[in-house]
């Protein structure tokens, strides 16, 4: 079988020193995006334990299955949590969900809980649509705009072209900044033309640092178009798996002039939307038993 | 010069007396020096003979011959008024752009809408939705033409399209209506291009996308129009460049 090189690493994490069952309110989020799944389990509204895995074929099985691998080793079922929240593309598909809340909703709540009240701006940049959020500073979204039309500037570009050259995704950053001089950026917008052009770079003898390096300046500007028009304010985050390509951050970082608050060790940006949805969890939760 | 084929036709005397069209590849500059000669070989004719030769579609320096060139959307009115004396509006779908063009009874090119930067709208898409059917691109049209139901596609976008077809074949949806599904796309695609012309009739489609029976097929149900299109849509682009010294006196720039 061919090398699947847009393939990144599924992974699952228990917070250290904690222990779930002197909890008093235990809560999860579920974000089914269109790549990825992500689960957060909340106890007493402070990040337990997360999973992140690759979105299959159906919703439902997705949900399913990033759930009980986030609850793997914790002792903790299911029928534990006391209150879930959907998100993402596939949120109305999350079978043990008491509620859907939209993703931009939870990712500003995520990356106000993750970075503090300070957080003004966030950029969500998805496998296959691409968000700035604006918001206030209890993580309440004022304004967005988003691309979920086109592929140029979301996570699925990435992965063709990472395809394309036989880099594995989660070096295709790091290697589009080893360069001596920085090259033009490809012309095309559209991933397919995009992919034509880049194969045409090759063929004149470009390493392929170079052409990642065009395509990654590329998907800078196009991503900085999209936070120029909502509005640039400072702190300034981004979430979500592109956020992890540093080819990227770093060029939109120049094009921008503003720089993103640094990656919290603790939390991984893409579980932003989850951590939002079971804060929502949890706020429901409380509300449902006081007015019960 | 298009981004898929190299078109050569030879115009004599008031008529086509022959054409060739071989891929692009990657040198279109050799590849149009191959068909130029191929054709010339074929009407039994040298370079010396030709009187005039027009570029279309790419600069001259890759036909660096050519005597003129002239622009795709020009091209394209003057090689509809020609085949069909009738048509005002002209859309051309090709491997990597689409354009529509408004003209005058004397092909006369008045206005154009062009989309060259999204594959969504041009054949490429057709082609990626072929291999993602896993059905053969000349197979695609006839075989939407048996759809049974109608079935929309949510993705625009060629990458997106790709994974929808994916899932649609998993729920298994039968190809055909995918297929319909598919061509219903970029008709739709094409149709708000050319109405964002104006669509005036009568309407001609040429491009190597007109092939398509499939594609023909919703775009007419689309538009609500009866198409006009030619035997071998593909060098219609060729046909108006012939023209164009004719028309013009050869000044055409």
């Amino acid at each position: 079988m061919k090398k699947q090189f847009w393939r990144w690493p599924e992974y699952r994490r228990t917070v250290p020193d904690k222990d779930w069952t002197r909890a008093e309110v235990v809560t999860a989020g579920v974000d089914v995006g269109a790549v990825s799944s992500k689960a957060a389990i909340m106890i007493d509204g402070e990040l337990y334990a997360y999973s992140i895995m690759r979105t299959g074929a159906s919703s439902p099985d997705s949900a399913n299955k990033a759930m009980d691998w986030a609850l793997e080793g914790t002792g903790m079922k299911l029928g534990h949590i006391q209150y879930i929240v959907g998100t993402g593309y596939g949120r109305v598909n999350v079978p043990f969900a008491n509620k859907a809340i939209t993703e931009i909703t939870c990712h500003a709540r995520g990356a106000n809980y993750i970075w503090g009240p300070t957080v003004r701006t966030i950029l969500d940049m998805g496998g296959q649509d691409c968000k700035a959020i604006r918001c206030d500073e209890k993580g309440k979204v004022t304004n967005f705009l988003m691309n979920d039309k086109c592929a140029a500037g979301t996570g699925r570009g990435i992965e063709v072209i990472a395809d394309l050259l036989s880099v594995p995704i989660e070096e295709v950053g790091s290697m589009s900044l080893v360069v001596e001089k920085e090259p033009k950026p490809v012309s095309s917008t559209c991933v397919v033309f995009a992919k034509s052009e880049a194969l045409e770079l090759l063929r004149k003898g470009w390493p392929k640092e170079m052409v990642l390096a065009a395509y990654c300046s590329a998907m800078a500007s196009r991503i900085a178009e999209l936070l120029r028009r909502v509005g640039m304010e400072r702190d300034f985050v981004i979430t979500g798996g592109i956020s992890k390509n540093v080819g990227i951050v770093k060029r939109l970082e120049d094009i921008i002039s503003i720089k993103a608050l640094p990656m919290k060790k603790e939390f991984d940006p893409i579980i932003a939307g989850a951590i939002g949805a079971g804060l929502f969890a949890k706020e429901f939760y409380e509300k449902e038993r006081k007015d019960a | 010069m298009g981004s898929k084929n190299v078109k050569v036709l030879i115009f004599k005397d008031g008529q086509i007396l022959t054409r060739g069209l071989a891929p692009s590849g990657f040198d279109q500059k050799a590849a149009a020096e191959k068909v130029f000669n191929g054709v010339l070989r074929k009407a039994g004719l040298s370079r010396g003979d030709i009187d005039h030769v027009v570029v279309t579609g790419a600069g001259k320096d890759l036909a660096p011959y050519a005597n003129s060139e002239v622009s795709v959307v020009g091209a394209d009115a003057l090689g509809g008024n020609f085949l069909y004396p009738s048509a005002r509006t002209v859309i051309d779908v090709g491997a990597e752009t689409s354009r529509a063009a408004r003209c005058n009874e004397k092909g006369k090119m008045i206005d154009f809408v062009i989309n060259e930067k999204c594959a969504a709208g041009s054949g490429t898409f057709i082609e990626a939705m072929a291999r993602a059917l896993e059905v053969r691109l000349e197979e695609i049209g006839p075989l939407s033409l048996k759809a049974e139901k109608i079935i929309s596609m949510n993705a625009q976008c060629t990458i997106f399209a790709e994974s929808e077809v994916v899932s649609l074949i998993h729920e298994k949806t039968s190809k055909a209506d995918i297929a319909r599904a598919i061509h219903d796309s970029i008709a739709n695609r094409i149709a708000s291009l050319t109405r964002r012309l104006g669509i005036q009739r009568d309407v001609a489609l040429m491009g190597g996308v007109a092939k398509n029976v499939g594609f023909v097929n919703s775009l007419q149900r689309t538009l609500e129009i009866e198409l006009l299109v030619p035997e071998e849509p593909e060098f219609v682009g060729a046909l108006g460049a012939a023209l164009t010294p004719l028309k013009s006196g050869g000044n055409e720039k």
